[in-house]
């Protein structure tokens, strides 16, 4: 066991658990943010995409003795709060519009590799968007509805 | 053997039959009429997409029972074995552990689907039929101790001698047989006999969220599950069968779905078993989470099949005679088996007028894992034989494949081999006309014709005559046709008796309370929006009750692409009464104004609608004459792919899909619907594959059974068309499984185009396309893949003379049937 510090969409965290416990069972389990989903547990789908220090990971792959003193970012923390609820960012409002999340299941995944790539001044290219999410597998959309998305939210034509 | 007889070259007409195109409000189409993707009023927004977009929603695996265990499927490593035992590691404390066998069964161990084969757990002395057959099960309240436990189980068995191959199966699940005119006289007409025969393998539905099911014990000695599912109602029948509950005492909850695609319209029963029979052992919730390896490994795959056709042809391409024969691999158990052949029967010519038609279809059993739904439903397989077929018939006879399509495609009034005559809402012609226009067929064709005539004899790689110095690549472009039954086979929902409801709740709020479920297709969306419309109302005023058997009715499974038409057109029904129900109580003022105040009066209005037979469509299931289904969906796809001539791999480029179904009702939905399933489509048809190993699926894993990413996906344009269908009381016709039908053969025909060769097994590997081309042999252990199809397509055909130097003197059959005794 082993004691470790963090921060989870900008909130210090200190959790006891074993060095090789994944940092996707830590997030889900630990602390209770199941937005980020397992898909297959050996880094092909892409499902448990979170960003450490900004970085896209598959959380699946990452024990938790490599997030010390990391900055975390899960999907829980891309709305805003407000008194009438969640605040959709421009991404997951862009999602919503044009058809990019269906079963939702890849979803989660999908917004933090987009996020990821857009936070790095990723622009509406559709070869820069689908090599950005090439690493997450998605069995409903096709893919179209999810590179539309992201390239509205990167600034191009609706 | 009829000789080939054609005398005039049969002449390449490049005027498109044009559509007609009547001008008139969008809103009110027209049968047959074109409803461009966004021309509707902003359709709502997905009902639970914020949810799912932020991590609120709660998939059967974020849901948490406090003091649940953890349970396990200890499954067979035979193909085929008696079960003669289950030894226990006594150096472990079993105390702690849950052991569960057939012998804790307290009802019927069957898992209830169509037939009543499959047990729930093989029972010690039983026959286990495949290599992923549960025997035990386990539970433990944490995951190191299960994990210890599952070492300490030893299965003993005694093997027996499998079966894998389908044709050498003498245990036969289904056959059917479907026949019209006189076969013997249409191939006396023909000037062309064409033989072929097409292979298919398993594939895996591959939804990224897993199985998962939890069951929680209840006070009243039942037990209620939640979980990843298509169709409560087949599990709430399950339950009761074998753990003897009634109605009250069997709950199922469906979480959060992350996609289903047919592969979770039966599995989930038998996880819900498994995880209810380990809740009754312990008291306690027990939670039953696939990891990915499990679920590749045991779970239903799309059935293999070999489809052999024998095709006669008039010399202007008319087709006189079709006699097919379907073999289909149904792995170890029934499951839903009869059903998908019967479609696989039906749709097996594909979307063709033919006057002579014999289809003779069989499944048999395999000591295989089970195969089962999968979208399209046993129509994917047949469809991409009969495209592939009808193309090498148009390179006989040099015809475009646009035309051959065109001269034979169903029209309204005519006849289905079944005996249906299609009255109403036939779209071939459109669905082609739209596809073959937008992604500029035609001229696109004669260019990679040319460049391949222009390449054939400048070949600068031994045995890869198209293979240039300069060009390591060949382009192509492909195109397919299909049909798809809407709704049910036969008399399928008129059996079911599906009954969905509408309420005006105390506090004014309206419900939609059916058992269809939302997983990723938009049935939460698209109802409120129906009722919404009919009651003129705000979609938001319209709520949708949680499909959870203890709250709504039994309206069917969600499958078969009914959802919208049949159940949203029992949703509308109930409406409209409620609506007459309301207005008549508040003389006749819109219930849009009334309807709280209504309520307030009245209190709560519940309109519970059952399904009423369509008006004439008659089946009849012995006989197999009649309207196989009420209407039928269409859709043309074309692709462009190019192909690496040295590496054998296609790389898809481009794919214009139309797609006819019925009625629109939101079109980003249905957009989404035909890009996924196209993609899906183009898997199949390119990547997808299992490898079988003594009847052991090799490559379980998600790193092996590889699907498509954002960057082997192609662009993808969406033409939605419309010809409504009458019975339903919106139009709709569903959407889910037709673009299943058409993707794979698309691309093979545009593999034909770029490289002259037609691949007759699926999935077009490099592999495969190297064989065909000669560059190296035939992959080990495959059928033969493809054969070559003369060079030069202009010149016409002339009895006795083929202009091939290498073509064989009698060019019937093109292919022989394979000897039936070789294993696959």
């Amino acid at each position: 066991m082993g004691e470790w510090r963090f921060a989870v969409n900008g909130e210090a965290v200190e959790v006891e658990a074993p060095g090789m416990r994944r940092l996707l069972d830590i997030l889900r389990e630990d602390l209770g943010l199941t937005g980020t989903k397992e898909g297959c547990g050996e880094g092909e789908c892409g499902a448990c995409t979170v960003l450490v220090d900004g970085a896209p990971v598959d959380s699946c792959l990452v024990p938790v003795c490599q997030v010390e003193g990391a900055r975390i970012a899960t999907v829980e923390g891309l709305a805003t709060t407000s008194s009438e609820g969640p605040v959709l960012d421009r991404l997951q409002e862009a999602f919503l519009e044009m058809g990019g999340a269906q079963c939702g299941i890849c979803t989660p995944g999908m917004l933090m590799a987009a996020r990821s790539y857009l936070d790095s001044g990723g622009g509406p290219d559709e070869v820069a968007i689908r090599e950005a999410i090439a690493g997450n597998l998605c069995r409903c959309t096709g893919y179209t509805k999810i590179v539309e998305a992201i390239a509205v939210a990167a600034g191009g034509p609706g | 053997m009829p000789r080939m007889t054609i005398r005039t070259p049969p002449g390449r007409t490049l005027t498109p039959v044009a559509p007609r195109r009547t001008e008139t409000d969008p809103l009110v189409l027209q049968p047959g009429t074109i409803a461009p993707g966004r021309a509707r009023p902003a359709a709502p927004l997905r009902r639970e997409g914020p949810a799912k977009l932020t991590g609120e929603a709660k998939y059967a695996d974020d849901l948490v029972f406090p003091g649940a265990w953890y349970g396990a499927t200890i499954r067979s490593t035979d193909a085929h074995a008696r079960f003669d035992g289950i030894d226990l590691d006594p150096a472990l404390d079993w105390s702690a552990i849950a052991v569960v066998t057939a012998a804790d069964i307290p009802g019927e161990n069957i898992v209830s689907l169509v037939s009543d084969d499959q047990p729930v757990l093989v029972p010690v002395g039983g026959e286990i039929q495949h290599q992923a057959e549960p025997l035990v099960l386990l539970a433990a309240a944490d995951r190191e101790t299960l994990r210890h436990a599952r070492r300490g189980v030893t299965i003993r068995s005694t093997p027996l001698s499998p079966v894998f191959d389908p044709r050498l199966s003498d245990h036969v699940f289904a056959h059917f047989d479907i026949a019209s005119g006189d076969l013997e006289r249409g191939f006396a007409e023909a000037d062309l006999v064409i033989e072929g025969e097409y292979r298919v393998g398993h594939q895996e539905q591959l939804y990224i969220e897993n199985n998962a099911m939890i069951a929680v014990p209840r006070e009243d000695g039942g037990v209620a599950v939640h979980g990843s599912l298509q169709c409560p109602y087949y599990i709430h029948k399950a339950l009761k069968r074998a753990l003897r509950l009634t109605d009250e005492q069997a709950r199922v909850v469906q979480a959060e779905t992350g996609g289903g695609f047919g592969g979770k319209e039966e599995y989930p029963s038998i996880i819900a078993l498994h995880a209810a029979l380990l809740a009754r052992k312990t008291g306690k919730p027990v939670r039953m989470i696939y990891d990915r390896h499990e679920d590749l490994s045991a779970t239903t795959k799309r059935h293999p099949a070999i489809v052999s056709h024998r095709t006669g042809v008039k010399a202007d391409g008319t087709l006189v005679a079709q006699e097919i024969d379907v073999v289909m691999d149904g792995g170890a158990y029934c499951t839903l088996t009869p059903v998908v052949l019967s479609r696989g029967a039906i749709h097996a010519g594909g979307p063709y007028r033919c006057p002579n038609v014999r289809i003779r279809a069989r499944a048999t059993r395999t000591n295989t894992p089970p195969n089962g739904a999968f979208r399209g439903f046993g129509a994917p397989q047949v469809e991409f034989a009969a495209e592939v077929q009808i193309g090498r018939i148009a390179d006989a006879l040099g015809m475009s494949p646009l035309d051959i399509r065109r001269r034979n495609l169903y029209r309204v009034g005519d006849e289905t081999p079944t005996g249906q005559v299609l009255r109403e809402s036939v779209a071939a012609e459109e669905v082609l006309e739209r596809a073959a226009e937008a992604a500029e067929f035609e001229g696109v064709r004669t260019r990679t014709e040319r460049a391949r005539a222009r390449r054939a004899g400048s070949g600068s790689v031994p045995g890869s005559p198209l293979r240039t110095g300069a060009d390591r690549t060949a382009s192509g472009i492909g195109l397919a046709l299909a049909w798809h039954g809407a709704g049910f086979t036969g008399s399928g929902e008129v059996k079911l008796a599906s009954v969905a409801s509408v309420e005006l709740g105390a506090d004014g709020r309206i419900r939609v309370l059916t058992a269809s479920t939302e997983m990723g297709q938009g049935t939460k969306t698209i109802f409120p929006q129906l009722v919404a419309a009919e009651l003129g109302v705000a979609v938001d005023d319209v709520d949708i009750a949680p499909q959870d058997t203890a709250l709504v009715p039994d309206s069917g499974p969600t499958v078969a692409s009914r959802t919208a038409m049949v159940v949203g057109g029992l949703l509308i029904k109930a409406a409209r009464r409620l609506r007459e129900v309301v207005e008549e109580r508040n003389g006749g003022r819109p219930f849009a104004d009334v309807h709280r105040a209504d309520a307030a009066a009245h209190g709560p209005t519940r309109i519970d609608q059952q399904f009423e037979p369509y008006p004439h469509v008659h089946f009849d299931d012995e006989t197999y004459r009649g309207d196989a289904y009420p209407a039928f969906g269409w859709a043309a796809c074309v692709v462009s792919v190019s192909v690496d001539l040295d590496s054998g791999e296609v790389t898809v480029r481009d794919v214009v899909a139309a797609d006819d179904v019925g009625r629109v009702i939101h079109p980003v939905l249905a957009e989404g619907q035909v890009e996924g399933g196209t993609l899906q489509a183009i898997g199949y048809a390119t990547i997808e594959e299992i490898k079988l190993r003594d009847g052991r699926y090799l490559n379980d894993r998600l790193a092996t059974y590889i699907i498509p990413t954002s960057l082997d996906a192609p662009r993808i344009t969406t033409l939605l068309v419309e010809a409504p269908f009458s019975g339903a009381p919106h139009g709709a016709k569903g959407v889910g499984e037709l673009p299943m039908d058409v993707g794979a053969p698309a691309v093979v025909a545009a593999i034909r185009d770029a490289t002259g060769v037609w691949i007759h097994e699926l999935p077009a590997s490099p592999e495969r396309i190297l064989a065909a081309l000669g560059v190296t042999a035939e992959p080990p252990g495959q059928a033969p893949a493809a054969d070559t199809v003369r060079a030069a397509l202009d010149e016409p055909i002339e009895a006795g003379t083929d202009p091939r130097p290498d073509a064989p003197t009698d060019p019937q059959p093109m292919r022989g049937p394979r000897d039936p005794g070789e294993p696959s």
